[in-house]
């Protein structure tokens, strides 16, 4: 297991500096210009000249993308060329409000996903199966954006029941998970939220039970004379490493925000950062959050590999 | 109740009632909260971004500049008064040279006084690469307006002079720009600018309180203000940025803010019957396309004056729900200098007649243009409009589609990197007589060194510009700047399509706003109910 651990990290080693190569080069694919947001549209050729050299953007990309790695390595991601904040900082910010969403969203989605999804697999073709795969076609349809506007409109602006935007009075800065009017704000982002994740992870542990439903051994069990709460507990474990993959990555997706989502609720975490940082091509934050967001996303697989090989041994034996 | 407490019952109630009326009703006073377009919150260390809506509620709200907008009324065009300068003027034996005369015990919000020493530590700061205090930030945001200031020199404590490259009648519009920021308060956080950004001293109608990245910024009342007609009537001003247009309206609907500017037009019946004021006034926006002169159908003058005569503004005014003024020239009607110009009004049958005696039937030309952007308003709906009644016409109209960015970077290229495109489409500023006319057309103001993007250029038009720049009468400069204003529609300069009507809509608590014809508003009048 140890042996297995640390080869999982060794190849995490290379993904992450692919990653970081391609996230500093997408950045300067795209057209337009990195100083956009401190230049107004009438810049001449010959300010953009004398700012691109004070921000150091004047250098050779390769010999920018070395220092930049080597500032990263020691942790830091630069500084942000509309706020002049240092990155690791609005990144820290921006994802740990991201991660209050989650921390809501993630077990929401992923009990209710997982228990619809487990008895639809369970009673394939009854009326409770057709409800729940149509409940999950729905939730996977329904794009987030128009949700979160239509709860708003219900919940905010005709039941006033609930707030539309944002973090609350003070933002993010004084917020009380304990404090219903602070905690309030959370309701509307997270029900939208983990619509999806729970449309995809039912319909996704519905066809692995299922799956497993059908195979030889199942028969065997029953054959041995076990109770059917014994079979679906044999069924719901070797089902598991399947729905576990597809749970780290919405633990990725949920983690790392959705930008539509906390765009409609102005909930300033890592999507919002994102879709600010890409409007006003404000690169280093770019960079920065892109590059973290990725290491999440290679550091839930990894865990989420060695969670299956605990479940599984198969899979170590692979 | 004791006696004597019941004795003295009626002599309370009696001073009460006389200091009611003796202060008369309470002054609303309360909290505005606004909920701007911007993506993200303008910085407070001198010039923002975010455009002019940066400017709008950070930038002349902290600080102020030597010559101010005039944003008092409503039905004329804003134009420039003194601010932190009293009074300035050419000087007599030297026509690049302008002399500004400061205004005398004004303080910033630090408790600083505010002398000549500190416009010129704020030229270092915004221009002079080698100053210790240099910040490129600012730089980027102020050079634009910066073109012909070469220096500046101290005259006295009260008095500066600043030195331009070629006679520069308009400088002073220039310098209203250029916000002022405490050298005290730089020097205290020795230029750090992030540093500084938390704790910023101007000398404007509002201070810093508070602010949290990315999700708020908070001022106070300068119950100090040297405009003691500006003193903020609000007790409070929180700035709050949302870029989405649905989740401002949703915001203003549930009571979180009670501003929101640019509201959907689809969204404008709902807010009205929830009883919002929607409130729109004209001001120096156009939304128009540059046209190539180098090369193409453009460079033909039937040609764009066809393409004038094919466009139907009416029908974009309906598209809009009403937020449009149909634009014929640079600038809207109200602009001092608008005279009377050739309008050029929805003539299908013209345009196709001018495109047949130009041989260009059916004529292909190709707008780049953008899918969002600041000023922008409806890029996608409009420009198909555009496309549609264009080629209705004759025009054979393809629509080269590109992000906010790439447009900017097309625009700020200039043509020559662009030969095939004919048109671009971004939305400009028309606040000041630079800016609305001469930038568009002076061969000095060539993309990339200006933003005549599509190479204009006529030794006629050049002379008049060169006349406007060193005519220090206004009168007559008005006269001039008018002339070349009848000018450009003449030579149909732009592709004219809609001035935009700024809406924003504002809960009925909001009182004593007037919108001026401004790209800027002045927020110190206002109140809210409590």
């Amino acid at each position: 297991m140890t042996f297995y651990i640390a080869r999982r990290m060794l190849y995490a080693i290379p993904i992450a500096f692919g990653v970081s190569l391609v996230c500093f080069s997408l950045v300067y694919l795209a057209p337009g210009d990195p100083l956009q947001t401190v230049m107004p549209p009438d810049a001449t050729a010959e300010t953009i000249a004398i700012v691109k050299h004070a921000y150091g953007f004047d250098k050779p990309i390769p010999i920018q993308y070395l220092m930049w790695l080597g500032h990263v390595l020691t942790g830091d991601l630069g500084m942000s060329i509309s706020t002049r904040r240092p990155v690791i900082r609005e990144v820290i910010d921006a994802l740990s409000n991201t991660a209050l969403l989650a921390t809501f969203a993630v077990p929401l989605a992923f009990s209710l996903g997982y228990t619809m999804g487990a008895i639809a697999g369970c009673l394939p073709g009854r009326w409770l199966d057709r409800l729940v795969t149509g409940t999950a076609v729905i939730g996977v349809s329904l794009p987030n954006y128009w949700l979160g506007i239509v709860l708003v409109v219900v919940f905010a602006v005709e039941l006033a029941a609930l707030p539309a935007t944002g973090m609350g009075p003070t933002g993010s800065a004084n917020f009380h998970i304990l404090d219903w009017s602070c905690a309030k704000y959370l309701v509307l982002p997270v029900m939208t939220l983990a619509m999806i994740p729970i449309g995809i992870l039912s319909r996704t542990t519905r066809a692995a039970v299922a799956e497993v439903r059908n195979q030889d051994f199942v028969l065997t069990l029953r054959a041995k004379g076990l109770s059917e709460w014994a079979v679906i507990r044999h069924v719901l474990k070797n089902s598991l490493p399947q729905v576990m993959a597809v749970m780290g990555l919405q633990f990725g997706y949920l983690l790392g925000g959705s930008i539509l989502v906390e765009t409609v609720f102005t909930w300033p975490g890592s999507g919002f950062l994102l879709s600010k940082a890409i409007i006003n091509r404000d690169v280093p934050v770019l960079q920065g959050t892109i590059l973290s967001l990725s290491l999440i996303f290679v550091a839930t697989n990894l865990i989420v590999d060695l969670l299956q090989s605990m479940v599984d041994p198969r899979i170590r034996r692979t | 109740m004791t006696r004597r407490s019941r004795n003295s019952l009626p002599a309370l109630l009696i001073a009460a009632a006389a200091t009611a009326i003796l202060v008369g009703p309470a002054e609303a006073g309360g909290t505005l909260t606004i909920g701007m377009t911007a993506g993200d919150l303008p910085p407070t260390t001198g010039n923002p971004d975010q455009g002019f809506e940066g400017y709008r509620f950070v930038g002349y709200n902290l600080y102020d500049s030597l010559a101010l907008w005039d944003l008092s009324e409503s039905e004329k065009a804003a134009d420039i008064k003194p601010g932190l300068a009293t009074s300035w003027h050419i000087d007599e034996g030297d026509a690049k040279r302008w002399i500004f005369e400061l205004r005398r015990g004004v303080k910033w919000h630090d408790g600083c006084d505010f002398t000549a020493d500190d416009v010129l530590w704020n030229m270092r700061y915004s221009a002079d690469e080698k100053a210790p205090e240099f910040n490129p930030a600012q730089f980027a945001q102020a050079r634009p307006y910066l073109g012909t200031y070469v220096g500046i020199e101290k005259v006295d404590d009260h008095t500066v002079a600043f030195q331009t490259k070629v006679p520069d009648a308009l400088f002073p519009y220039e310098i209203s720009y250029l916000l002022m920021i405490s050298p005290c308060r730089a020097k205290e956080v020795k230029y750090d600018w992030t540093q500084y950004a938390l704790r910023p001293s101007g000398t404007g109608p509002y201070k810093f309180d508070k602010t949290v990245a990315h999700q708020r910024l908070e001022f106070v009342a300068n119950a100090d203000y040297w405009d003691k007609t500006r003193v903020p009537k609000q007790d409070r001003l929180v700035l709050i940025p949302m870029p989405e247009a649905s989740t401002r309206t949703a915001a203003l609907l549930a009571g979180e803010v009670n501003w929101i500017e640019a509201p959907s037009p689809d969204a404008l019946d709902r807010l009205k019957s929830a009883g919002m004021r929607i409130v729109t006034n004209i001001y120096p926006h156009n939304w128009s396309y540059q046209l190539n002169f180098v090369q193409g159908a453009f460079a033909d003058k039937r040609i764009r004056q066809a393409a004038n005569y094919a466009l139907n503004r009416v029908e974009m005014k309906e598209l809009l729900n009403g937020l449009m003024l149909e634009e014929y020239a640079t600038v809207p009607p109200t602009a001092a200098y608008y005279g009377s110009p050739v309008l050029y009004k929805y003539d299908p049958d013209k345009a196709k007649a001018l495109l047949k005696e130009a041989g260009c039937l059916p004529c292909k030309v190709k707008f780049a243009i953008s899918t969002s952007g600041s000023g922008q308003m409806q890029p996608l709906p409009m420009n198909e409009l555009v496309k549609s009644q264009l080629d209705a016409a004759g025009f054979d109209v393809s629509l080269d589609t590109m992000d906010w960015n790439a447009l900017l970077k097309v625009g700020r290229e200039g043509v020559a990197d662009h030969l095939d495109i004919n048109a671009i489409n971004i939305s400009r500023q028309t606040q000041d007589p630079f800016n609305a006319l001469i930038r568009h057309v002076w061969t000095g103001a060539w993309a990339p060194k200006g933003s005549n993007w599509g190479h204009y250029s006529s030794p006629d038009v050049d002379k008049l510009v060169e006349g406007i720049l060193s005519e220090f009468d206004g009168d007559k400069r008005l006269a001039l700047l008018t002339k070349l204003n009848e000018l450009m529609n003449e030579e149909a300069v732009l592709l004219f399509v809609a001035h935009d009507l700024n809406p924003r809509a504002l809960s009925p608590k909001v009182q004593g706003f007037i919108q001026a014809q401004s790209w800027f508003q002045d927020l110190t009048r206002v109140s809210v109910a409590q």
